[in-house]
């Protein structure tokens, strides 16, 4: 019964969808305030309609209702609450409900939230968001039901995959989602503005904090799959350049390429149509990376033949989504006017730099991607392209954004003078010139590129501090006292561009140690044996069998001395997990963290004569990622309190109060 | 704000020559990263039946792709983890050495792929064994490598896609 109130809640959404896209687009053409003041209101009942539909999936997956297909293919009775819960967008169709159910909350939040926006763009946004979530919720009603009923329906089901009954992966999905949707009202805005034929510094106001907390959500996201892969693979790698990993990186380069020229917009009027450009490339890459996913093209083209009501229906939704807009865009973008004129050597070209790079670091991403893709459709040669290549293509081009970000950052609007930024920038040149030397006598031997590595993120977060402290402090006049004084009173969104800055730095150097200086040891051993990997002893003490709530565990306990003085470190304790369900193994890597790195054991597999495979790993200064991932995403949410930026406070007067990151060369009262 | 003199349209037309140089500039290096990002790191898929066939020279790495023959694996467990096994397209057979750990979904029956290179006695030592992380899932590469064998019963069958079952209808 729940579940049949699932099916006809989504049916009914999708009448509302459909009322929602129609309505007030007719509406704001003839400027007819009944018909646009229609959009709002749909759009909360929208929502309202496609959480009692979630709810439902959800609530038949609490109760372990065997009837529905998807919680028998997906579910089982001894799983434990959390991750019956997170199995409930662990599979393709409770995503895909997932999916539309943020598509409209993100509506209901402009229904909700944007009382100044003027009521056409408002109108027009929600229908283009509507139109949306009427494609999505097409194909889940003809392809992809959720609800489906099983007779006769099973006692008992046949449980999620246990590589992803994980605390890391249940949460991950929801917030990649909620990310990937958000950059679906920045679409809506976009096209809204094409249609309206104005886009200006208001409308620059209104998209940011959007783009902001999708992007918070993207990157958070990101970072927590990231997490998981690490710790629960057990190959102690945190980035694979897997394309299903790529399909989430692309958006996420668009939205941060978007972020940043949404500033230039709001503040100097001009990059417009690029801008409007940007959020529709970032929500066309967010609709590609679901494609790739959810379509099975990934594991194969022939997986995609195989299944094609799917993957024709989401290709086409994707034709028409990214081939309508952009030819809308192509009709549309010449009528908007440029403004604010600036020299190359300022903010703005700065900003404009940020983006080229951006844009070209995404485009290697795409091409690596999808070129064997291609290739395999035109020629039926298969090809792979791994790691590698996106090693040499997106790392020199991310090592040129982050010196330009240090220089780029001290800039001020309009036109700039090169030399004196190079000037106020001294103490950082100084600090970089003495961490790399620093970083050269220690890693010189064992890797060259992480000594670059670490070079550069010293360089980027020198700069970001030099760069908060001149602002605050901008001539010797002022007091030290004055300037820390000062610098707290610094806007919130200066403060969040710093703190996300220094998270790039300190991700950088994070990402320098665990890719490059990691020292690793395989081998086979049985407890008793120890085992060197660079200045550790690892020692296997024991193996016993442990049992879980839903697996048996077999768990290696490992003693990790200093390989010199012989001092106890830690204790590790990895396991072999085989779920009772399915007879699938996973691994749990024991690790153990502290800023300098973690040490990180895996029992593998007995061998033939009794012994365990072992894999053992030092890797330098992992904890870094996380916390410079913790700290990109706490700025984000920084700069989205600040009061200038919060939804819904700005209104078309564009008044051009001076606004972080504003001109360093100026004080900023 | 006019101090170089020139009109705004004139300042706005060299803004513009700026941004599209710069634009270019930067395709023209993206370009010319992947060109030499593919040149060098491209890698091929061959299946048993075309490695048996010498289609492949020693020391050129390529992806390898077919099932674990049953009883074809063995950890003589020599101090540094080593695992033998046969890979199969149930037509030709490829002797694979790996030092490491393999995946969790490894079993023999399975496909798998992995990366590698022959050596010079024809086996295949792989850097890479890959198993998607799903039950029913079995790699593209290892029915492409049964397929170009001629050994491939299951066509038509839905193939899942890694941690997803195929739909039940």
């Amino acid at each position: 019964m729940i579940a049949e109130l699932g099916h006809f809640a989504l049916a009914l959404a999708a009448a509302v969808a459909l009322i929602q896209s129609v309505v007030p687009m007719i509406g704001a053409a003839r400027q007819d305030g009944a018909m646009m003041a229609v959009a709002a209101p749909a759009a909360l009942v929208q929502f309202g309609v496609l959480g009692l539909s979630f709810a439902a999936l959800v609530y038949a997956y609490v109760t372990s209702d065997f009837s529905v297909v998807n919680v028998i293919q997906n579910s089982h009775s001894l799983k434990p609450l959390l991750y019956k819960v997170s199995g409930t967008w662990g599979n393709h169709e409770g995503s895909l409900l997932l999916w539309v159910t943020v598509l409209a909350l993100f509506g209901a939040l402009v229904a909700a939230f944007g009382r100044n926006l003027p009521p056409s763009l408002k109108a027009r946004t929600l229908s283009v968001q509507a139109l949306i979530t009427l494609g999505f919720l097409a194909f889940m009603l003809l392809t992809s039901n959720p609800f489906e009923r099983a007779f006769p329906s099973p006692i008992e089901g046949t449980d999620l995959n246990p590589l992803l009954q994980d605390p890391g992966l249940a949460f991950h999905p929801p917030m990649l989602y909620v990310g990937y949707v958000g950059l679906s009202i920045v679409f809506s805005f976009a096209v809204a503005a094409l249609i309206e034929g104005k886009v200006d510094a208001a409308w620059a106001r209104w998209v940011r904090p959007w783009t902001l907390l999708a992007w918070v959500f993207l990157t958070a996201g990101i970072a927590l799959g990231s997490w998981w892969a690490y710790y629960e693979l057990g190959w102690g790698g945190f980035w694979y350049w897997d394309p299903v990993e790529n399909a989430s990186f692309m958006p996420w380069l668009a939205a941060t390429a978007l972020l940043h020229s949404a500033i230039v917009v709001e503040k100097r009027d001009t990059l417009k149509s690029w801008t409007i450009l940007l959020a529709i490339v970032a929500f066309g890459f967010s609709l590609i990376g679901t494609f790739l996913v959810r379509s099975g093209v990934l594991t194969s083209v022939h997986a995609f033949a195989s299944d094609p009501d799917r993957g024709i229906f989401i290709l086409l939704l994707l034709v028409v989504a990214i081939g309508g807009s952009l030819a809308l865009y192509a009709w549309r973008a010449p009528q908007l006017k440029g403004g604010g004129l600036f020299r190359p050597i300022s903010r703005e070209g700065a900003l404009v730099l940020n983006n080229l790079l951006l844009s070209a670091a995404a485009a290697t991403v795409f091409i690596g991607t999808l070129y064997p893709l291609f290739l395999e459709v035109l020629t039926g040669e298969k090809i792979s392209v791994g790691p590698p290549y996106f090693n040499m293509t997106f790392t020199p081009i991310m090592g040129v954004l982050v010196i330009a970000l240090g220089i780029g950052a001290m800039m001020p609007w309009k036109r700039g003078d090169l030399s004196g930024v190079v000037r106020r920038l001294t103490a950082a040149s100084v600090f970089t010139a003495v961490m790399l030397g620093v970083a050269a006598i220690l890693y010189w031997e064992r890797s060259a590129l992480a000594v670059l590595g670490m070079g550069a993120a010293a360089w980027l977060a020198a700069a970001t501090v030099a760069q908060l402290w001149l602002r605050a402090r901008p001539s010797a006049r002022i007091s030290v006292a004055d300037g820390f004084r000062r610098m707290v009173d610094l806007p919130r969104a200066a403060w969040g561009m710093t703190v996300a800055h220094f998270g790039v730095a300190v991700l950088i150097f994070g990402v320098a140690g665990a890719s490059m200086l990691t020292q690793e040891t395989i081998a086979a051993g049985k407890p008793g044996d120890s085992f060197i990997v660079g200045d550790y002893t690892f020692a296997l003490t024991k193996v016993e069998r442990v049992p879980g709530p839903n697996y048996m565990a077999e768990r290696g306990t490992f003693l990790v001395t200093d390989a010199e003085s012989g001092a106890e470190i830690a204790t590790l304790a990895g396991e072999r997990r085989r779920y009772v369900a399915g007879g699938e193994e996973t691994t749990e890597a024991g690790i153990q963290s502290d800023l300098g790195g973690d040490l990180y054991a895996v029992l593998g597999q007995p061998t033939d004569d009794g012994e365990w495979t072992l894999r053992l790993y030092r890797k330098p200064f992992v904890p870094w990622l996380w916390i410079g991932s913790c700290l990109l995403v706490l700025g984000g949410l920084l700069s989205l309190t600040d009061r200038r930026l919060r939804v819904g406070a700005p209104t078309r007067s564009g008044a051009s109060d001076p606004r972080a990151p504003a001109q360093s060369a100026q004080p900023a009262e | 704000m006019s101090r170089s003199g020139l009109s705004p349209a004139r300042r706005r037309k060299k803004t513009r020559l700026y941004l599209v140089v710069g634009g270019l500039s930067f395709l023209a290096l993206a370009v010319g990263l992947v060109l030499a990002g593919f040149r060098d790191n491209i890698v091929f898929f061959f299946g048993p039946t075309e490695v048996a066939a010498g289609k492949v020279a020693a020391d050129q790495k390529f992806r390898l792709g077919g099932l674990v023959k049953d009883g074809s694996v063995a950890r003589p467990g020599a101090g540094d983890g080593t695992v033998f096994f046969t890979v199969t397209d149930n037509a030709a057979d490829v002797k694979v050495r790996f030092a490491g750990l393999l995946p969790d979904l490894f079993r023999e029956g399975q496909g798998i792929v992995a990366l590698g290179a022959l050596n010079g006695e024809g086996v295949f030592v792989a850097q890479e064994v890959l198993a998607k992380h799903d039950e029913n899932y079995m790699p593209a590469e290892a029915v492409e490598a049964m397929k170009r064998a001629g050994t491939w019963k299951h066509e038509g069958e839905p193939a899942a896609e890694g941690g997803y079952a195929p739909a039940a209808d």
